[in-house]
């Protein structure tokens, strides 16, 4: 599908898009406006991105600490290599992970190799949820650590297009 | 209308995805049996409260660009300083304290990997600190949003 925006007009769509969807009737219009094209342009080129799997997902994106889910750990492990897809689809499939990944080890400084995103309320109610999980998974064996974040610095989103022209970040 | 109970309704039903059209909202109103204005109403009291961070597209870093999950080990004293270096950078969007030898994790993005190299190499320079660069090599589970109810 052509949608007749040209390639500056879509990198721009897309910094305002990483900005947020404004909150008005029509706000395919507005970012239309912003960038100088139709409404209908904009649509077309956000189906197109759709289908092409651009999108992780379009919706709320909720602040986790405003919330009150204050307690967030990083839950790392050290998976042999063997194993680690079977792990890693097993966590990732667990209530109450939200993100599950593999990373690569840094040896002799880093030797973890599996990220796992646990948030909560309170802190103790993560540990031990994280400890249920580990036993669940008979992973309480390997070598893991958490890591509870103590402050965020910094919490936007992503920002993939090129920088510098990068709009306002809220967070 | 009772904000409270469509602010939860709105963030069970519209994390995943919202409806692509012209007027969202509207749609989404609809699905909830109430009216535009108050969803928007209700948007608008979220944003200022803080809880929402933006309506908006998460892209897909694989395949919209690349990124990194990068940490330091930082002196205490030195912790905010280098901090506030590392937000700086429009290519920075999540930066945290954690309870850790590496104290502070922060995700880089951006169009390419040298893009991502290069922050990296300033950061190194500026700050005297060699980054872990742990990017992601496979993902079993992706950010979708997540439910109030099953968290602890």
């Amino acid at each position: 599908m052509k949608t007749g925006l040209t390639p500056r007009q879509t990198l721009a769509l897309r910094r305002h898009l990483e900005a947020g969807v404004p909150l008005v009737s029509r706000p395919y219009q507005c970012l239309a406006e912003r960038i100088n094209a139709n409404e209908d342009q904009v649509l077309g080129q956000m189906h197109q991105w759709h289908e092409q799997g651009l999108f992780r997902r379009v919706g709320l994106v909720l602040n986790h600490r405003a919330l009150g889910f204050t307690a967030n750990a990083m839950l790392v492990l050290d998976v042999p290599d063997a194993l680690i897809d079977e792990v890693g689809q097993r966590l990732g499939r667990a209530q109450g992970i939200t993100l599950c990944y593999q990373r690569p080890r840094r040896l002799p400084q880093w030797r973890y190799n599996l990220f796992c995103m646990v948030h909560g309320r309170q802190r103790q109610q993560v540990e031990t949820r994280i400890q249920q999980l580990l036993d669940e998974h008979l992973l309480s064996d390997l070598p893991h650590q958490l890591l509870f974040s103590t402050h965020a610095f910094k919490q936007c989103g992503a920002r993939f297009a090129a920088p510098s022209m990068g709009a306002p970040c809220h967070g | 209308m009772d904000l409270d109970l469509l602010s939860r309704q709105l963030m069970d039903r519209f994390q995943h995805a919202m409806p692509l059209c012209a007027e969202p909202y509207k749609a989404m109103a609809v699905a909830l049996g109430c009216d535009e204005a108050h969803v928007l109403a209700c948007l608008h009291a979220m944003d200022q409260a803080g809880t929402l961070s933006r309506v908006g597209a998460v892209f897909d870093h694989r395949r919209a660009g690349a990124s990194t999950l990068a940490a330091f080990a930082v002196p205490a004293t030195r912790l905010h300083q280098v901090a506030e270096r590392v937000s700086q950078y429009p290519e920075v969007n999540h930066n945290y304290a954690r309870e850790h030898f590496y104290n502070l994790w922060f995700v880089v993005t951006g169009p390419d990997r040298p893009h991502i190299q290069r922050v990296l190499n300033e950061l190194e320079k500026d700050t005297g600190l060699t980054p872990l660069d742990l990017p992601m090599l496979t993902a079993y589970r992706i950010d979708l949003g997540f439910s109030l109810g099953e968290t602890p």
